[in-house]
């Protein structure tokens, strides 16, 4: 684990740099134009004309400290920048899996239970749309919608002053970006049961008298549930990418929509932090999904 | 005839009326004023600026020493009213000019405005001191500043080489505040602090710009509200639709473009919304250091090939207008007339008989159907540089010019200039104050940075400097004329259009008066008050 964030480290580190232009131009952006003996100072300041290397033991050797380095663009800490934001999109991705988990599991055995029936149909071609909607489209539809019929737009303007309303905030956002996860898990779900439900074993519980219900999510989803929780956890780490739309249309001030200003402004010390802070999530989540494949299936063994 | 002329006397009479009754309306303190921004600022620090994203949220930290009338549309040398200088006057060959500075005015952290600050502030901008900004765009403005003297603890001396009796233009835009001697560039980017009528309080990258009244501002009974909030909303989209919900009493600073305005009247009928003149042109650099565009024959056939009404009709919906390099009539002080316009080459309404001129031209340098030039057009990489770009493209095949669209990611696209790394360009460019001496000196004079093309004419420079040292100006405005049409001929920075785009506002918002002439400017908030 330590070798892939290490890895990962790197492979930020170089990419960013090899990028085309760097905050000093960007600042000139704003000024309309580009002199070169004062971006060569600004370059100065912010360290950027040391070799990439050093660059890299510095930003390694604040890491293992714990200091992050400054925003360039607001001169303030990272770590200041990235602690409020952190939070904010980690309820909305939380929020979101949940969404996606609460409605795609169960509607995906119902499709399989129920399978070719006009449910079934009607549960699928719901699912296909989440498939292909892309979240932003559905964001600006759901704005729209509630300007037109309710005279209110559902958006980030202060932060919420109780978890009541915090939920009430998040939960539309994190509906549009779960549909689309939800539709996947509930698409997986299906089959995945289809296929169990056609197993010697669930025949052998059915002759042997067992409920539908027993055998459904006893026995059923239990053996269906492994290929979904891999996608559950890929799902996971795919949701910053979805939430850097919703987030930006919602006008919510978390991490996702932060990232993207940052790579924009060329934000060293904001994007390569925030980067190794979602490589390390990726990781853990990885690592409990692996886990818990030993908790679902007792098949599996990992080795002491 | 009568009865009509009396009809069109009273109705003149009831909207005089009307405007001294609302002239009259008592004020009301009290209220934030909630606005909207398109983005985050670059810094707080104006000076380093050249962007309304820092202007108009910022320019009510600070006082000017002169200002343009908050309360004009049109700003001209005519409308210009005090600020912290509370008299100004020039000395008899008008190279020097100086100003009575108001006393008993503090900065927002308590400590005294004096002198030195006016004297602190123009040495940051001419680059000499210890002190130094860490971008300077206007060193141009100032070609002709030689030194700013503190007379005395409450007057202040500008020595200029030579005599610019339109210097005081350059003094009034919002682009001109007085900084404090004692903080430095660094904290006036991250925090800055003035004398003006509001206070910064924090911002909140991608979420606000907060701004509170300053209780002690030295005119007494301003501002009217208790602050102002600008929340950031990157999404057009989003932030439109916020303002029709009525989550918002103001929008940005002209965001709104012609086919939303549209939207915005259908949904929001009681908003009351403005569209105006930008001062923001639409126009092509060519880089003249780039064989073979250092032959100004093509660049004459460049700007004999645009239809500008095409431009303007399929962009604008037919709103955005015709000019040169300063803005046009009714808006623009300074522009060609439309009868003046027609005599500048590329200018007539008879595009096919240009375009057949200028296929001449191409033709006696060796290009035709068989060999057409093969050019890249650069552009930033977003719609509204992208889309005329595409048109011009168009139109660049009527005269054997085969274009190809190099879209230049946002960030890079000064960079890319700056080094000369392009063929041809289309670029938008703001006017901060309307006078020829803003815009000659800082975007077609020799060696000023945001010179793109390089454009540099020693008989253009004398132009210019004649013009600027002009007394009268009327005679001042018919020799601008002629330079901005050699301009345009010479091909320097061809103007496509001038932009419109449209300000909006609850109707409880009052005492906001939209410029007409620069976007740059009215950005005080002083005067604003809810009438809630």
């Amino acid at each position: 684990m330590v070798l892939t964030l290490i890895g990962i480290s790197i492979i930020i580190f170089v990419l960013l740099r090899l990028m085309p232009g760097n905050i000093a131009d960007i600042m000139f952006d704003s000024a309309g134009f580009v002199d070169p003996a004062e971006k060569a100072q600004i370059e100065k300041e912010l360290g950027l004309d040391l070799p990439i290397p050093v660059q890299y033991y510095h930003w390694i050797k604040g890491l293992l400290v714990w200091d992050l380095g400054f925003s360039f663009v607001s001169e303030m800490p990272a770590v200041d920048e990235l602690g409020p934001r952190i939070p904010i999109t980690a309820k909305l991705a939380a929020l979101a899996l949940g969404f996606s988990v609460l409605f795609g599991l169960p509607l995906g055995v119902i499709c399989a239970v129920k399978q070719d029936t006009g449910l079934d149909y009607t549960l699928r071609v719901i699912s296909l749309s989440g498939l292909s909607l892309p979240s932003f489209w559905l964001a600006l539809l759901i704005l729209m919608f509630c300007v037109t019929y309710f005279g209110d737009i559902p958006i980030y303007m202060d932060p919420p002053e109780n978890l009541w309303d915090e939920l009430l905030l998040y939960s539309i956002p994190a509906a549009a970006v779960g549909f689309r996860s939800s539709a996947l898990i509930m698409r997986l779900t299906r089959s995945s049961m289809l296929e169990v439900m056609r197993q010697d074993y669930i025949r052998t519980a059915r002759s042997k008298g067992a409920s539908e219900n027993s055998i459904n999510y006893h026995h059923a989803l239990k053996n269906a549930v492994l290929p979904v929780t891999t996608i559950i956890g890929i799902e996971a780490a795919f949701l910053i990418g979805g939430l850097i739309i919703t987030e930006t249309v919602f006008n919510i001030p978390g991490v996702a929509h932060f990232l993207v200003e940052a790579i924009l402004m060329r934000d060293y010390p904001i994007v390569q932090n925030l980067v190794m802070l979602i490589a390390l999530v990726t990781v853990l989540i990885n690592f409990a999904v692996d886990l818990l494949y030993a908790v679902l299936d007792p098949r599996i063994k990992y080795a002491d | 005839m009568q009865r009509k002329l009396f009809t069109i006397a009273s109705a003149v009479s009831m909207v005089g009326l009307m405007l001294s009754a609302e002239a009259a309306m008592a004020q009301k303190n009290g209220g934030v004023l909630k606005a909207y921004h398109r983005g985050t600022p670059p810094s707080g620090s104006i000076h380093e600026e050249a962007t309304n994203s820092t202007v108009a949220p910022y320019m009510g930290v600070f006082n000017n020493l002169i200002m343009y009338d908050q309360a004009k549309a049109v700003e001209s040398l005519d409308t210009i009213v005090p600020d912290l200088a509370t008299k100004w006057s020039w000395n008899g060959d008008k190279t020097k000019l100086t100003f009575n500075l108001r006393k008993g005015v503090t900065f927002h952290d308590g400590k005294p405005f004096t002198a030195k600050d006016v004297v602190c502030t123009w040495n940051l901008v001419k680059g000499v001191g210890k002190a130094k900004l860490r971008k300077n765009p206007r060193k141009s403005w100032y070609k002709n500043l030689d030194k700013v003297t503190a007379d005395n603890d409450y007057q202040a001396t500008f020595h200029l080489k030579r005599k610019q009796p339109a210097f005081v233009a350059l003094l009034a835009g919002g682009y001109s505040p007085v900084y404090p001697c004692h903080v430095s560039p660094k904290k006036m980017r991250t925090h800055p602090i003035g004398t003006g009528p509001f206070k910064f309080v924090s911002l909140k990258q991608n979420e606000h710009v907060k701004f509170v009244k300053n209780q002690n501002y030295w005119k007494k009974g301003l501002p009217h509200l208790d602050g102002i909030n600008w929340t950031i909303i990157k999404s057009r989209s989003t932030r439109v639709l916020a303002f029709v919900a009525g989550k918002f009493d103001f929008t940005f600073n002209v965001d709104v473009t012609i086919p939303l305005l549209k939207d915005v009247k259908a949904q929001a009928p009681h908003a009351i919304c403005e569209l105006v003149t930008t001062n923001v042109s639409f126009n092509l650099i060519v880089n003249q250091f780039k064989p073979p565009f250092d032959n100004a024959k093509i660049r004459k056939a460049m700007v004999m090939t645009m239809d500008r009404k095409a431009f303007i009709d399929i962009l604008s919906e037919g709103q955005n207008v015709q000019g040169g390099a300063m803005m046009p009539p009714p808006s623009g002080v300074w522009g060609m007339p439309p009868e003046f316009l027609k005599t500048v080459a590329g200018y007539s309404s008879d595009v096919a008989g240009n375009r057949a001129k200028a296929r001449k031209i191409m033709e006696s340098l060796g290009y035709g159907p068989d060999n057409k030039l093969k050019v890249k057009v650069s552009t930033r990489n977003i719609a509204v540089y992208r889309d005329p770009a595409v048109i011009l493209i168009d139109h660049m095949k009527e005269i054997y010019i085969d274009a190809t669209l190099d879209t230049v990611e946002t960030s890079n696209w000064h960079a890319k200039v700056a080094r000369k790394d392009y063929m041809v360009g289309l670029n938008l460019t703001g006017i901060g104050v309307d006078d020829p001496d803003a815009n000659f000196y800082e975007n077609y004079s020799c060696g000023s940075q945001r010179n793109y093309t390089g454009y540099c004419k020693p008989e253009m420079e004398a132009l210019f400097e004649k013009q600027s040292m002009m007394e009268d100006q009327a005679a001042r405005k018919k020799l601008v004329w002629e330079i901005d049409k050699k301009l345009q001929e010479d091909a320097a920075r061809p103007m496509i259009m001038h932009g419109k785009a449209a300000q909006c506002w609850q109707p409880y918002v009052k005492g906001f008066v939209t410029h007409v002439n620069s976007i740059y400017n009215n950005w005080r908030m002083e005067d604003v008050w809810l009438d809630k």
